[in-house]
């Protein structure tokens, strides 16, 4: 490994993902929001404008949140506070790094500023998570310095099928690099468009450099718990929470589910009394164009 | 070999019990209160500490866990020394009242003020600084009786040893070196 992923500035921005393992990440358009989150065990907010289901019904361009919202969330709780910058858009990225959020998300949920190029994330100290669809995808955004991955899911939709392909895809990569020989690596850099080092991490290791979280469907506690089992190491919920009939339920519900992940008597305590999820969508019957989860590469 | 529980509701975990094995302890992940019969000792670990609060309260943690603290061995780090204390400001927020502290939480900042720091003039049996990783950390603000500070980071206490407990707000889980995780093993059949 390069000095990268050893230097002190790398590690203090993996050591804040460390701290969020094994927790809930709530999407929140207002304090109110946040303070509902919080209230129900959250470990963090990501701050927005609009949660991915209504981005999805609205359209038109959906950028990085108002600073006054972004502020008032960071004014109302205790707990890290993430917000949303359009893919590539730098200079939004630097607006939040002035005003001091705690994680940065380069986010397919928003329209993509640059369709080729993402923030070269090294250069900032705030650090930043990324969403992923397998693992090229994964050692590319960590190769531009991301200190978190998420898989992409299908934001907005209701539905973990997506969430559950790409956390299945990126696993299942990773279980096949560690059995092959160190001459094949090089042919698996090419195939998966990575850099070798990180191939080699992953070869080593049998996981990313920094950890791995799912996002982008979850809607019902049994929904978090799967991502768990399939291997994520905490979870990202939007529109799962407060599109459901009784937020402040359904987030309590979506915690404990979450750390008792492995514990079918936990998930089913947890499922019990919740109101109605959210409204899902079918992604097959989507149409290519309104799927989020192809922006960025 | 000791069998160490570590709290397993959030946080840095899985970091802890790997610190704990290589210190030569068994790590066992703790998320009920009947988890806690037959550990030696317990671990806080780094995280949330609302939510790690939260999820005690969901599962009726919070007596058990303060019982378990009052017999045996507790060694806290972060979130786990804010879930210790007998005070917390920043926001005032309940706590398992098992050390006479006071401690402030997010009191350097926000993530950008997180940092990584070597700790010089410790009291940890002389040998070379220690590595600390300060992640939205608190700041000790008061030790009370039985508490000795044994390294101090810009004048505040950063780990301190309550003779039965041990609280750092810095993160010795994410660095390499054991010997803070080695001191709490000592701490344990005692």
């Amino acid at each position: 490994m390069s000095n990268m992923y050893l230097d002190e500035g790398f590690r203090v921005k993996v050591g804040l993902a460390e701290m969020l393992k094994g927790g809930v990440i709530m999407d929140v358009t207002d304090a109110k929001q946040a303070e509902i989150a919080e209230k129900a065990g959250a470990c963090a907010v990501m701050a927005l404008e609009r949660v991915p289901a209504d981005i999805r019904k609205e359209g038109g361009v959906a950028r990085m949140a108002a600073i006054s919202k972004i502020r008032e969330i960071m004014a109302s709780t205790s707990i890290p506070v993430m917000a949303k910058v359009r893919i590539g858009h730098f200079a939004e990225a630097r607006v939040l790094e002035a005003l001091e959020v705690d994680y940065i998300d380069e986010s397919e949920v928003l329209t993509p500023a640059d369709e080729e190029h993402h923030i070269w994330k090294r250069d900032f100290k705030v650090p930043f998570v990324c969403g992923c669809r397998n693992l090229g995808e994964a050692l590319r955004r960590i190769a531009e310095g991301a200190a978190m991955i998420r898989t992409k899911g299908e934001a907005g939709s209701g539905n973990i099928v997506e969430a559950v392909r790409h956390m299945r895809t990126i696993v299942k990569e990773m279980k096949q690099i560690t059995v092959l020989g160190q001459e094949e690596l090089v042919a698996e850099s090419k195939r998966l468009q990575a850099p070798l080092e990180l191939v080699e991490y992953v070869h080593k290791h049998g996981k990313l450099p920094v950890p791995n979280f799912s996002a982008g469907g979850i809607a019902t506690p049994a929904d978090a718990a799967l991502a768990r089992l399939l291997g994520a190491e905490a979870v990202f919920v939007g529109s799962g929470i407060f599109k459901s009939s009784d937020p402040e339920k359904r987030a309590k519900a979506i915690v404990k589910a979450n750390t008792h992940y492995n514990d079918p008597k936990g998930v089913l305590e947890a499922s019990e009394e919740l109101g109605d999820a959210m409204p899902g969508l079918d992604v097959r019957q989507m149409d290519e164009s309104q799927l989020l989860q192809t922006r960025g590469w | 070999m000791p069998v160490v529980g570590v709290l397993a509701l959030q946080g840095d975990f899985e970091a802890h019990a790997g610190a704990l094995q290589r210190a030569g302890a068994r790590a066992v992940e703790v998320r009920k209160a009947e988890e806690l019969e037959g550990i030696d000792g317990l671990v806080i670990p780094g995280g949330e500490s609302t939510s790690m609060l939260k999820l005690m309260d969901y599962y009726n943690l919070f007596e058990p866990l303060r019982e378990f603290g009052l017999k045996k061995p507790v060694f806290g780090t972060c979130a786990g020394a804010i879930l210790m204390a007998a005070e917390v400001l920043n926001p005032s927020q309940r706590s398992l009242d098992l050390l006479d502290l006071t401690v402030e939480r997010n009191a350097y900042g926000r993530q950008l003020d997180s940092r990584v720091t070597e700790l010089t003039g410790h009291a940890l049996g002389g040998g070379p600084a220690l590595e600390a990783v300060f992640i939205r950390a608190p700041i000790i603000r008061r030790v009370g009786d039985g508490g000795q500070v044994l390294a101090s980071y810009q004048g505040d206490p950063v780990l301190v040893d309550f003779g039965q407990h041990l609280v750092a707000t810095f993160h010795p889980e994410l660095s390499a070196d054991l010997r803070i995780h080695q001191r709490f093993l000592e701490k344990l059949g005692n």
